[in-house]
């Protein structure tokens, strides 16, 4: 069990989806609000992140790096907005240069995670929406530049088969 | 560009004006609204990026910008990959959970 559905929302530029895993709230919470768990499944297989601060308060930042294949690092940020463990989170998401300085020129993201209990196990509810246009036409920019992120997807079937 | 598009009369533009070059006045018809609240949707349109308007005489015409409109696309697009792959390795993960044996810290200590 994973995805349940996904809406990708053209009128509104917003990212919905829905997940249902077969573990209880706080289990799966405790994949968002413990910074090993998150590190290990946040960035790809090929783009590991190693999560520095986490703290999971309003206002509160989260900052880590992702090591690709030739030892480069990618630092990311969240900054959280609101929090109330184990049922729900938000925050945005950015990504920073080397010295953790939040990269104006890179998108953001607004993402509100929702977790209820559902058949004994847990739906997760994830919404991510672009602050602005220029954000979203970054977002496009990076993935036609790499074009590597759908590969990297590809190899996560593969590593899951 | 939030909300450009959330009106159905503003999708409804966008298509229209991707085939043909439309001027406000020719849109205004096609819509039971009178031609200020069509132009007021232009406008928003073309705040979002997703639309330009050229003057062509006494007309204003509209059209749409498809490389905007791919760029939001692909956006989302991006927004998927990702998240389906966060999807499936926290499935991973808690599937460890079950047989904790595979992972077991003390393995090979005794």
């Amino acid at each position: 069990m994973s995805v349940t559905s996904l809406d990708k929302d053209l009128d509104n530029l917003t990212f919905t989806l829905v997940a249902d895993f077969a573990a209880p709230v706080e289990r799966v919470w405790q994949l968002w609000a413990d910074p090993r768990q998150l590190e290990r499944w946040w960035g790809p297989p090929t783009y590991p992140a190693t999560v520095e601060e986490h703290d999971l308060t309003p206002g509160g930042d989260v900052t880590y790096f992702m090591t690709g294949p030739e030892g480069d690092k990618h630092r990311g940020w969240w900054r959280i907005a609101s929090v109330d463990a184990p049922t729900s989170l938000e925050f945005t998401d950015g990504f920073a240069d080397a010295d953790g300085v939040p990269s104006a020129d890179m998108p953001v993201t607004t993402t509100r995670v929702t977790l209820t209990e559902r058949d004994g196990g847990t739906r997760m509810e994830m919404r991510s929406a672009f602050d602005t246009r220029e954000q979203m036409d970054q977002l496009a920019k990076m993935g036609m530049e790499e074009g590597l992120r759908e590969a990297v997807g590809q190899m996560d079937g593969l590593l899951a088969g | 560009m939030f909300h450009a598009l959330s009106d159905t009369t503003r999708r409804d533009i966008l298509r229209r004006c991707v085939r043909d070059d439309l001027s406000v006045s020719r849109l205004a018809e096609a819509y039971p609204m009178s031609f200020a609240a069509v132009q007021k949707h232009v406008a928003v349109l073309e705040r979002a990026g997703l639309v330009v308007k050229q003057r062509r005489g006494r007309e204003q015409i509209v059209r749409t910008d498809p490389d905007a409109v791919g760029r939001a696309r692909q956006a989302l697009d991006e927004l998927e990959t990702a998240w389906r792959g966060r999807v499936e390795r926290m499935s991973h993960l808690l599937a460890q959970d079950a047989e904790p044996d595979a992972h077991d810290p003390t393995e090979g200590q005794i």
